[in-house]
């Protein structure tokens, strides 16, 4: 009964509808998607980032997603089409849809966007990341206490600079606690194919692998490893914590809620400028999940500290002496990275003993 | 029991009604789907096949962009339905689809920054000959040792995919583009940049070049004596042998033309609305562009319709996530359910059902 009376009170919008749908006072703000927001990871953590916005700034705003939006030419038709239907500022997550973000923002210079990883800007395109791999140093010390085979699997998506970047941290961290620490790496050339992450579990576990990191979007690495005794993994970008306590006995959170409601009220507020925001711990973009009892207390303890200690600047993530990966020099004694080398990181520290495809 | 006995003579009307009998019922199974979603069902639908077309705020972006998203899926289904009408199933357009944007691509990326009108043409062979060498590894498999073309062209994608992967993270890899596993961005270099025609129209050389293929495609369908052969071919080995079709030669030349038409989608694709190379560049149109040669009876006018057809689905479907908040897996089930009825109609149209009173096993 309830079917036939939507049908019909749908045929009644319909008929007098067209175009009015489109009709807004409303700040409309659109989110491009590269997964689902159901992906329990990435894309669920931009999602809840979209509600924050929807539940602070209420009926001034209205929020508007398309999900599972390939790094391609058809990003540029969705973000024209937000642009042309009223959308004053559209949230580009992924970071393939750079160029694209840029050939539509020229078009539409009074609509804002705000481009999640990305390095190109304009007056309406902010750029925006998260300092993940300060989280990669806190779940690399856990890591290197926790491993019994001394080897860590790494689940990587792109060879790009922020996913070498998590590499390297989680890497130098695991080996300052345990000098026998070995790293595995699988490229699965991914942010999200639950299949493909499954098998690069798999294939890092028969390698020996006993604790697993993952750069790419789904929990399929979790699943995984929960069919495996002894086996252990982090929640990535979101908190994962269905999979809690074993295998994921803590998590990288990323945390755009906060970033993405002070962005919505500059537009309220008319103040909104292109900026480039690159926020860690200390901010709160990116958090630590809950260790969970599989760790034991000591370790639990030494790792917060080693949070609390990014975020208040005491230690950073990349401290020397470090050399990079041919053994020439890079950071001196007490020297820390720079944000630019950061940004454009296309080596491996020393000890790593893969390659990076090439 | 029921049991389906072939039709002595399908009805022409029926024929050309299936595909429209089939989008009806699309939508009516979509409504309901919708609705079931708590969605209002015509709105939806209104969305998805009015909207692109005809609303006011969008559809003069969205019209000409349903050409855009449709040429590369018209090119390459026309080039297969010459195939599957000879029973010669060529499964991997998707690798000569890549195949073509690397050698066409890459033959770009070799000559920059040489500014020249020879360059596009140039490229626009090497696509083509990317995808039609591609499709010959099938057809030489098969004519010399009998090897299931399906399986071979279909594995072949695999195989292109990683080629493109290890190209754009070697040799391809753009110097400017900090690490990025991703190719120089095409409109960066004038001479290859397959650039829009006319402003605003979405009209680049690939969308001239498939209304073009539709129209030789026809006449070579109809009135050559290759469209002849294929179908002949396609009816009956043996008759064909009767008619002097050497049956090695068709299958040299079907997967050749897909081959060579999917390269040439490639190519045009990434040099225009893809704009550079990289693993996100494959989209799965290869596999797509099936569904259309079939949607649209292996007809290049039929083709072309139906071409547009899954573009308005693709582009109303994205209308319909941002506007109603319809998720894309239940597009997708709707673009599904296309090539199911269109699929199931085609049955009732060339059998019937009849009650089986002879049936063995009931009794």
């Amino acid at each position: 009964m309830n079917l036939i009376k939507t049908l019909l009170a749908g045929a009644a919008v319909a008929t007098g509808l067209a175009g009015a749908a489109f009709a807004q006072d409303k700040l409309k703000i659109g989110f491009v998607y590269i997964g689902p927001p159901g992906d329990m990871g990435w894309t669920y953590e931009h999602d809840q980032g979209r509600k924050a916005i929807e539940e602070a700034l209420g009926d001034k705003v209205e929020t508007t997603y398309v999900e599972n939006v390939p790094e391609s030419a058809d990003s540029e038709r969705v973000m024209t089409q937000m642009a042309l239907s009223g959308h004053k500022l559209i949230f580009a997550t992924s970071f393939n849809y750079m160029d694209h973000v840029m050939n539509v923002a020229k078009k539409f210079p009074d609509v804002k966007f705000e481009h999640a990883t990305g390095y190109k800007r304009a007056d309406n395109v902010s750029t925006y990341s998260a300092r993940f791999y300060e989280g990669r140093a806190v779940i690399g010390h856990i890591a290197g206490h926790m491993t019994k085979t001394n080897t860590i699997g790494y689940i990587a998506s792109y060879p790009i600079p922020e996913v070498i970047r998590g590499i390297n941290s989680a890497y130098l961290a695991a080996k300052a606690v345990n000098p026998e620490v070995k790293f595995k790496v699988v490229w699965a050339y991914t942010w999200f194919d639950p299949g493909k992450e499954a098998d690069a579990a798999n294939a890092l576990i028969e390698q020996g692998a006993d604790v697993i990191m993952q750069h790419t979007d789904s929990t399929a690495p979790m699943s995984e490893m929960k069919k495996h005794e002894g086996i252990i993994g982090f929640g990535q970008a979101s908190d994962m914590g269905q999979f809690a306590p074993n295998p994921r006995v803590s998590s990288i959170i990323d945390n755009w809620a906060p970033y993405y409601v002070a962005r919505a009220q500059a537009m309220l507020d008319g103040t909104w400028e292109s900026t480039d925001t690159w926020h860690g711990i200390k901010e709160g973009m990116v958090k630590i999940g809950e260790m969970t009892e599989a760790i034991p207390a000591e370790v639990r303890a030494s790792a917060q500290e080693l949070a609390d200690k990014l975020a208040s600047g005491e230690v950073h993530a990349f401290t020397g002496p470090i050399n990079k990966q041919d053994g020439s020099a890079w950071l001196a004694e007490g020297e820390t990275a720079d944000d630019g080398t950061l940004a454009g990181m296309d080596f491996y520290v020393e000890g790593i003993e893969a390659e990076i495809p090439n | 029991m029921l049991r389906l006995e072939a039709r002595p003579e399908p009805s022409r009307a029926m024929v050309i009604l299936t595909p429209i009998i089939a989008v009806v019922a699309t939508m009516i199974a979509g409504g309901i789907l919708f609705a079931i979603l708590g969605n209002n069902p015509f709105t939806a639908i209104r969305i998805i096949f009015w909207d692109p077309l005809f609303n006011d705020m969008v559809a003069s972006y969205t019209r000409p962009q349903l050409l855009v998203k449709a040429a590369p899926l018209i090119l390459m289904a026309i080039g297969l339905s010459f195939g599957f009408r000879a029973n010669v199933w060529n499964i991997g357009a998707e690798g000569q689809f890549i195949m073509g944007a690397v050698i066409g691509g890459g033959t770009a990326l070799a000559l920059y920054p040489l500014e020249s009108p020879l360059v596009f043409p140039l490229i626009i062979i090497m696509g083509g000959l990317g995808g039609f060498l591609w499709a010959m590894i099938p057809a030489i498999l098969k004519i010399r040792f009998n090897a299931n073309e399906i399986l071979v062209s279909l594995m072949l994608v695999y195989v292109a995919a990683q080629f493109l992967a290890a190209m754009v993270t070697g040799p391809m890899k753009s110097p400017v583009g900090m690490g990025f596993p991703v190719s120089r961005n095409f409109n960066e270099y004038q001479s290859a940049f397959n650039a829009e025609l006319l402003s605003n129209t979405g009209l680049h050389f690939g969308v001239l070049v498939m209304m073009a293929v539709v129209v030789v495609g026809y006449i070579f369908l109809t009135r050559h004596i290759f469209g002849f052969q294929i179908r002949v071919s396609g009816q009956s080995a043996r008759a064909s042998k009767f008619a002097g079709v050497n049956p090695h030669t068709t299958v040299a030349l079907c997967l050749g033309i897909s081959g060579a038409l999917a390269g040439l989608a490639g190519l045009f694709e990434v040099t225009g609305p893809a704009g550079k190379l990289s693993t996100n560049f494959p989209l799965g149109y290869g596999f797509t562009a099936i569904i259309v040669a079939f949607l649209g009876r292996l007809h290049p006018v039929g083709i072309l319709l139906a071409g547009l057809l899954m573009a308005l689905t693709y582009i109303g479907g994205e209308l319909a996530q941002f506007q109603m908040s319809i998720p894309a897996a239940a597009i997708q089930v709707f673009q599904g359910m296309l090539l199911f009825f269109l699929l199931g109609v085609d049955i009732l149209v060339n059998f019937r059902l009849r009650r089986d009173t002879k049936s063995k096993e009931a009794h």
